[in-house]
This record gives C-alpha cells, sequence and structure tokens, in this order.
C-alpha cells in the first residue's frame, strides 16, 4: 500500500510512532487514551500530589544513596561542621553530615526528600478523606481503594525507616521505641527483635538493614502498586459530581491531550518547585542539632514525623498495664497500643467492604456523593479522623503542655478520654449537622434561593422574596439516590413454613436502619412535593 | 433469598439519562436532567489581543523559568558551600542551600504556572462527554472463557490424576521452608540476654562524664550523675550495645526520706543507682526533680518515684526502674555488689 516516494514525504515524528506501532501496538493504546476525558474538580487535585511527591521522592533518593553510608562502624568527625568535631559517629550519620555540609546542594535535595516525604503522607491522608467522604470507593473501585490503603501503610513505614537511616540520637530514639513496642509482642517478641537487630539493642545491622527495606524492598512494591492505581483510573475513569449532563453512564470533562497533559503534566512541576523552595526556606530534621546516637542519650520534646504521631499518642496514653502469670509478662501497656494501631488503621481498608454488604448494592457508582447525603458514612468518617487526631494531640502532649502551659497529666488524661469520647461526639455532631444540609437543599429546593430581597405586601406585611432555583441547580440537589432500610422478609414463607432469620441478616438490617432509616436521612423533595408549592398561590 | 439480595424496591432508581436527552426543560419532571449547559466562551476565545496577552505570560513565565536555572548553577558556582546568611524572619541560614532552593523552586515553579496558564485560557475549554461501558463481561463471553477453562482443566488432568496434584501442592508448599530457614542466622536466640549487663560485683561506678571513678563525696543532694561501668569505653566495639544496658543515674536523697525499705538497703549513705533505661520502650530517662526526687521519661512522660523504690507514678511504663546494690570498696570507691536482679528496660514475655 506505501511505497517508498509515501515512506520518504510522512513527517519523521510520524515515522518514529509507525516504526513503535509496528512493535508496540501504540495507535490502538493512544487511540483509547490519547483524547481521554478527565472530569475536573479541585479535589481531584490531591491524588496528583501524592503521585508527584513520591515521583519526586525517588529522583532525590537515588541522589542521596550516591553519598550515603548506610553503615554503623564508628568514626570520628573530621568534617566542616565545627561543633561536632572529634566525635564518635556511625558512618551514616557521618556521610548524612557530609552531605548536608560537604555537598554542594546536598542539603536541599535532602530537605526536598524528607519534605517530599511528609507532604507525600499528607497527600494520601487527604486524598483518602476526599475519596472516602464522595462515597469514591464504591463498586467498581474497592480494589483501588486497597491499593491506595497499602500505599498509605507502606509509606509510612518507608518514611519510618527512611528518617531512621542518619541515625542520629532522635531517630535513634524511634527505633529504640520501635524495638520496645517488639519486645512487647507475646512469645514472640524478643525473637523477632533479636532477629531484626541481629542481636541486642542498637547493634551494628540495623541501619544496613534498614537501608534495603528503604531502598528497595517497600519502595519497589509501592511503585507496583502505584502503576496498578493508575491504571485502574484509567480502567475505570474517573468519577466526576452529578450536575446537569453528568450521569452514571458518562463521564464530562476535557481530554487529557492537551489540556490534562499540560495541567497535570504544569502540576507536576508547580509541586516540585513549592517542594524545592521550602526545602530552601526551611530546615527539616537538622542531624548536626540533634547529634549521633547514643542509647544512654535523649533530647526533651523527641517527635516522630507526623504521620507516626498517632501510633506514638497510642502508646503515650496507654496505661502501663503488665499481666504476670506462670513466669510470664503480657505488657498490655504496650502490646495494646501496638494491636490497635493495626486495627485502627485496618478500619480503613474493610470500611467499603461494610457499606456494600450493608446496602446490597451490587451497581457500579460514577456519580459522587456529597457528603451530606451520606450522613452515616461521613459520620463514621469523621469519628475516625476525630480519633487520629486525638491520638496526634497524645502524640504531642509534651509539646502541648509546654507551648499552652498545661498539665502533661492533664492532657494526658484529655487524650485518654478524649479517645473514647471523641468520636462518640464527632459522630453524633456530624451526622445532625448533614442532616440540617439536607434540610436546607429541601428548603432550596422546594422554596427557592433567599435573594435579600425584603418586599411590603399591600397589607403592610413584610416578606423576603424567594426566587425559584434553575432546573440544573434543581437537577444537581435532587439527583442523588437514597435507600430505603432493609426490612427482615417474611419470616413464613408461601407454604406456611417458618424461616431461620440468620444472625447476620439480622445484624445487615440493624445496621441498614442505622444508615437510611428515618433518623439517618432527610426524605428529598419528591416532583409532587414541589408541584403543590409552585403552583399554589401562597408561594413566595 | 440470601442476606445479600435486597429487594429491587429498596435500590434507588438508576439515573440514566443520557447525556442531552432532556435539553429542554421538562414539564412533566422539574428535576430532570437538563442536560450540559451550553460552552460559554471566554475572553481569549472571542478576542485575540487577550489571547496575545496570555500568550505573553506563558512565554514571560518559561523564560523566567530559564532565568532561574541559569541562577540556580550560577549560586552552585559562586556561593561558598560554608557562607551563613541573614534572611528575615528566617535568621542566619545556609546561603548556598538558600540560593540553592530559591533558584531550583522558581525554575520549576514558572515551568508549572506556565502550562497551567496555558492550559487554562488557550487550550479549548469545551467540555466532552465518554460514555462509560459496564466492565463486567457479556454473558456470552462469560461463557466463552468458562468452557476455555474447563477445556484447560480437562487436557491438564489435574482433577484426575490426583497423585500429581497432590504432590505437586506438596512441593509448592514445602519450597518456601528454605526461604525461611534462611533467615534464622539473621540474629542470636534471645536465650537470657535481655537479663544480664555488664554489671558485677566490685565492678566501680564512672562517672559517664569525667571518665572518673566515683566516690559518696562526688554526689551531692540534689545533683543527677549518670553512670557507666569501669571499663567501658567509647571507642569499644560493644559501646552502644553494652551502654544500652548499662546506663545507671545516681542521686542522693537524705536517707530517713526514703520510703521503701530494700530501696534503703541496697543505698550507700542515701546515694542509690537506678537503672537510667525506661522500663516503658527503653528511652534514657534524664528529667530530675529534685525537690520530690521524681524522675521523668522525655519520650513518654513516665514519671517515677526514686524515694519510693523507683515506682511508677504518671504514664505508660509498666513497672518500677531496676536499682543496683551499690557500696563502698576498701579505696572508698562507689562499686557494685552484683548485677541488677532484674532484666533493664522494657518488659517482654518472658520477664516474668
Amino acid at each position: 500500500m506505501s511505497n517508498k516516494d509515501d515512506r520518504r514525504k510522512a513527517p519523521a515524528g510520524e515515522r518514529v510512532a509507525d516504526w513503535a506501532d509496528g512493535r508496540l501496538g501504540i495507535y490502538s493504546l493512544a487511540k483509547a487514551n490519547m483524547r481521554k476525558i478527565f472530569p475536573d474538580h479541585w479535589s481531584f487535585m490531591l491524588g496528583e500530589i501524592c503521585l508527584y511527591s513520591f515521583i519526586i521522592i525517588i529522583l532525590t533518593g537515588v541522589y542521596l544513596t550516591l553519598f550515603f553510608h548506610p553503615s554503623m562502624n564508628e568514626v570520628e568527625y573530621h568534617g566542616s561542621y565545627v561543633p561536632l568535631q572529634g566525635q564518635l559517629m556511625s558512618e551514616a550519620f557521618n556521610s548524612t553530615m557530609h552531605i548536608s555540609f560537604d555537598v554542594r546542594g546536598g542539603l536541599l535535595i535532602r530537605q526536598i526528600h524528607h519534605w517530599a516525604a511528609v507532604i507525600f503522607l499528607a497527600g494520601m491522608f487527604v486524598h483518602m478523606m476526599r475519596v472516602f467522604f464522595t462515597g469514591a470507593f464504591r463498586k467498581p473501585r474497592e480494589i483501588n481503594w486497597l491499593f491506595g490503603f497499602l500505599l498509605f501503610v507502606l509509606g509510612m513505614f518507608t518514611g519510618f525507616t527512611g528518617y531512621s537511616l542518619p541515625d542520629d540520637l532522635l531517630s535513634g530514639t524511634g527505633v529504640r521505641f520501635t524495638q520496645g513496642a517488639i519486645l512487647s509482642v507475646p512469645i514472640v517478641g524478643t525473637y523477632i527483635s533479636m532477629f531484626l537487630f541481629g542481636g541486642e539493642f542498637p547493634g551494628g545491622d540495623f541501619v544496613a538493614r534498614f537501608y534495603s527495606i528503604h531502598i528497595l524492598l517497600l519502595p519497589g512494591i509501592m511503585l507496583g502498586l502505584v502503576v496498578g492505581h493508575l491504571i485502574l483510573v484509567f480502567y475505570h475513569k474517573h468519577t466526576q459530581f452529578a450536575g446537569p449532563g453528568r450521569t452514571n453512564k458518562n463521564v464530562v470533562g476535557m481530554p487529557l491531550l492537551p489540556v490534562y497533559m499540560a495541567k497535570a503534566g504544569g502540576f507536576f512541576f508547580l509541586v516540585f518547585g513549592a517542594i524545592a523552595a521550602i526545602s530552601g526556606i526551611a530546615s527539616i530534621n537538622p542531624i548536626w542539632v540533634l547529634g549521633p546516637y547514643r542509647p544512654d542519650q535523649v533530647s526533651t520534646g523527641a517527635q516522630p514525623d507526623w504521620y507516626m504521631g498517632f501510633a506514638e499518642g497510642l502508646i503515650r496514653a496507654m496505661p502501663g498495664w503488665e499481666i504476670n502469670i506462670w513466669g510470664h509478662t503480657l505488657v498490655m501497656g504496650v502490646f495494646v497500643p501496638l494491636v490497635l494501631f493495626g486495627v485502627f488503621l485496618g478500619m480503613i481498608a474493610v470500611y467499603p467492604f461494610i457499606e456494600s454488604w450493608v446496602t446490597g448494592d451490587k451497581r457500579e457508582h460514577h456519580i459522587l456523593d456529597r457528603p451530606r447525603n451520606a450522613p452515616t458514612r461521613t459520620a463514621f468518617g469523621v469519628a475516625w479522623v476525630t480519633g487520629y487526631m486525638i491520638m496526634l494531640i497524645g502524640g504531642g502532649n509534651d509539646i502541648f503542655a509546654t507551648h499552652f502551659h498545661l498539665s502533661i497529666n492533664a492532657v494526658t488524661w484529655f487524650v485518654r478520654i478524649g479517645f473514647f469520647a471523641g468520636p462518640v461526639i464527632a459522630f453524633v455532631v456530624t451526622k445532625r449537622i448533614c442532616l440540617g444540609l439536607q434540610r436546607r437543599d429541601k428548603e432550596k429546593v422546594l422554596h427557592g434561593r433567599e435573594t435579600g430581597t425584603i418586599k411590603r405586601l399591600p397589607h403592610g406585611e413584610f416578606i423576603e422574596v424567594h426566587e425559584p432555583l434553575s432546573q440544573e441547580a434543581l437537577y444537581t440537589l435532587t439527583s442523588h439516590e437514597q435507600y430505603a432500610p432493609a426490612e427482615i422478609g417474611p419470616t413464613v414463607d408461601e407454604n406456611g413454613v417458618e424461616r431461620k432469620v440468620k444472625r447476620g441478616e439480622k445484624v445487615r438490617v440493624k445496621l441498614s436502619k442505622a444508615y437510611y432509616g428515618e433518623e439517618s436521612q432527610i426524605p428529598k423533595p419528591t416532583v409532587e412535593e414541589y408541584k403543590e408549592i409552585t403552583s399554589g398561590h401562597g408561594h413566595h | 433469598m440470601s442476606s445479600q439480595d435486597i429487594p429491587e424496591e429498596n435500590l434507588p432508581a438508576e439515573r440514566d439519562h443520557a447525556h442531552g436527552a432532556v435539553g429542554v426543560a421538562d414539564e412533566k419532571n422539574p428535576f430532570a436532567d437538563p442536560g450540559l449547559p451550553p460552552h460559554e466562551h471566554r475572553i481569549q476565545d472571542i478576542d485575540e489581543r487577550a489571547a496575545k496577552r496570555s500568550e505573553r505570560a506563558v512565554a514571560f513565565l518559561f523564560t523566567l523559568s530559564m532565568l532561574a536555572t541559569v541562577g540556580f548553577i550560577a549560586s552552585y558556582v559562586a556561593i561558598p558551600h560554608d557562607k551563613s546568611v541573614f534572611i528575615f524572619p528566617l535568621g542566619h541560614i545556609s546561603a548556598l542551600n538558600f540560593a540553592l532552593g530559591m533558584t531550583l523552586g522558581a525554575a520549576l515553579f514558572c515551568i508549572g504556572a506556565g502550562a497551567v496558564h496555558w492550559a487554562r485560557t488557550l487550550m479549548s475549554d469545551v467540555e466532552i462527554a465518554d460514555e462509560r461501558h459496564p466492565i463486567s463481561a457479556e454473558p456470552e463471553v462469560k461463557a466463552k472463557v468458562m468452557a476455555d477453562f474447563r477445556d484447560g482443566a480437562r487436557e491438564s488432568a489435574l482433577g484426575r490424576r490426583k497423585l500429581i496434584r497432590n504432590t505437586m501442592f506438596g512441593a509448592l508448599a514445602l519450597f518456601p521452608l528454605s526461604g525461611v530457614v534462611l533467615l534464622r542466622d539473621l540474629g542470636p536466640l534471645p536465650e537470657d540476654k535481655l537479663r544480664h549487663t555488664l554489671w558485677a560485683k566490685g565492678k566501680l561506678l564512672v562517672n559517664m562524664n569525667t571518665n572518673e571513678p566515683l566516690r559518696p563525696s562526688d554526689v551531692a543532694v540534689g545533683s543527677l550523675t549518670f553512670a557507666k561501668p569501669e571499663g567501658l569505653e567509647e571507642h569499644d566495639h560493644e559501646f552502644q550495645t553494652e551502654i544500652a544496658k548499662a546506663a545507671l543515674m545516681i542521686v542522693r536523697i537524705q536517707p530517713d526520706n526514703i520510703k521503701d525499705k530494700r530501696e534503703l538497703e541496697w543505698s550507700h549513705e542515701g546515694i542509690v543507682a537506678y537503672s537510667k533505661i525506661c522500663t516503658h520502650v527503653g528511652c534514657p530517662i534524664s528529667l530530675y526533680e529534685q525537690q520530690t526526687h521524681h524522675v521523668l521519661c522525655p519520650c513518654h512522660q513516665s514519671t517515677f518515684d526514686l524515694s519510693d523504690g523507683a515506682r511508677v507514678i504518671f504514664g505508660p511504663a509498666g513497672h518500677a526502674l531496676p536499682q543496683l546494690r551499690i557500696g563502698v570498696n576498701d579505696e572508698g570507691y562507689l562499686e557494685a555488689l552484683g548485677d541488677f536482679e532484674e532484666p533493664v528496660g522494657p518488659a517482654f514475655w518472658e520477664r516474668g
């Protein structure tokens, strides 16, 4: 079909593309994806922040490995930072000092790496809140929710193993805390500790071991999960908020080429630029102030990076219970927080499956919920975040005590009580607020928008003029779905034989009533209600 | 009916108005989907001068980025790495780090700002609707896959030749054990390692700061002294691991004020020696309140009363700090009269 002349006429780019297509099939790939539509909403960029900071972490991390020595051999410091001259320190600390003071730009890359990690975790936290509160985790996206959850948890441990590498006084204290927590595990605790540290704490192995976990094992898994996460985002197509013309069967927005390539590609540079500027201005983890790790030394105000703060809070708030029986010790004071740490995070993973079990809904959902329209879910989410935040306060109880001149005991007791009371209060309050907002929406639909215009009627009465909503607004406010609470079906079948109601079904019906019963949602306005009010002469 | 099935009427009605299907206000249903609103033009779409302004703004940002990169290289070459500079309100900071951060930040940020401005003002902002398709396969596809699978399974004869199946499962289940066994040499067994420290009868208490053996007269009321066992030096290979268990804190309390009988017996003239390692998760305790003889761990705020057997009076620690029995040798130096009688540091399963 194409003779020699034709091929010469094709521009160089096309010829390269032809070459690649013959081997990779790129045209079919591009046909499906080049003009792929992405909907626009500010909250959809939160995930992008995570992706970009992850890329920044990998780029800067590779640079740091060129200079870092993951060894705990003791050396004397002879670098250019005067206060630590002659001090004994591990090679890990020494090389981190070298990066910070003697490699030009090394400090900047170190700080970009650390800042990006802090922002990566914060980004994932907020991105997950966006996905949770809008119900974007529902079918078909449950697996992608789990990928995201795993990324969050692995990100925490990658961060922890990373900030432990310089072997400074602060991070060493954190490693000691972790080792103490491992010791509390019944039966196998001492064995895990000996195997992890190659003997007693601190030994001479953990930096090298954390290093391979930090730069290879965990990031490798995470990279795979990120790729899977993105493939699924493409495959499922992005969710969108309800609005005119936006249905469960379409996706409305702008195409990848050119708009989202420019916006998302540009956003990478915005995120990188912002982190670089922050790293030029704000010092993070100044290990030269802390000094090298010594197991018999510590500084006050020791805090982990923020994402480990709630674990720190759990361990600070838990009373020091120890049970000694038959020559063994169950260290409740440390082991319970360790278990709670897992359970509290695990709740994130299982929630989508609990909700879909309660609703029994097996359909695909591509239209996002407004948080108010799912009051019980929203209340659960806020309760969880409240518990998390209270533990974060607990993790900084000494900082709160010193900065606000409070008693450390009072702060600790506040956290102990708050951990149980806070989420309950938050749940109730959030649900009330959601219902209030639902009523307000209903009011707006039925009676129109308050214009602020005051009108005097002929007989002297003052009224405020309400302006009916546009059809776009009416549609947006009424298009959400409302479930009816599940019922336990007839317990006697058509032949009069009694059917045994399973316990699981009873629980499900109860939960369904709590989610979708009268107390948990305001029935949205119906067309009949609307017509009755708008056609009546009393409308104003 | 399984617990998962619920009657159809409990599910909310499906929204399936196709895009633009209901273009005008519907008399019957005022809540109907009016379809995508018409596209509104931006100023750049209708005024070429505004579009030119946007173009210049984007080009300006890209040019700024180029200048910033030049600035980055210039800073790298020109600014000495040990120069510090005062910048309000940051204080004295590294000039090189500041210059590199700001120029790199500007170079990157301007590329991003240019691209986003370009996309927002000059690229088409007409919204397009794409159809979604159900993810689940059509029944025919599923039927074909199931048939293929059955064919493949039958041809493998895995179900019929049970001997092959069972031995294969056995082999696959066993081989990972080699990997587990290989992990054995990650570390030694715990044995009684956590029960012993370097302290032993006759070991002198050496001041951590001066590296001199302590005499009773060196320990004043109200002071907190840190000590290590004689013979343990900072350059020793095992120093970190040994000091992690052996670190000692010494205070002097008026003997009348010591409430615990055993504490008094194990002390010397009111001088008491306790493990410095917190019994919670092992932080070194370092805050001492002379009036009350309370010590506080700065990590998690466990508070111990040194005048009462170092029992826990607040915080998450589970048991008292271990006390070291001390006395004075013939030459008048403080010495240990044995090792700690219980393990120091965090509690563990075998501690008992």
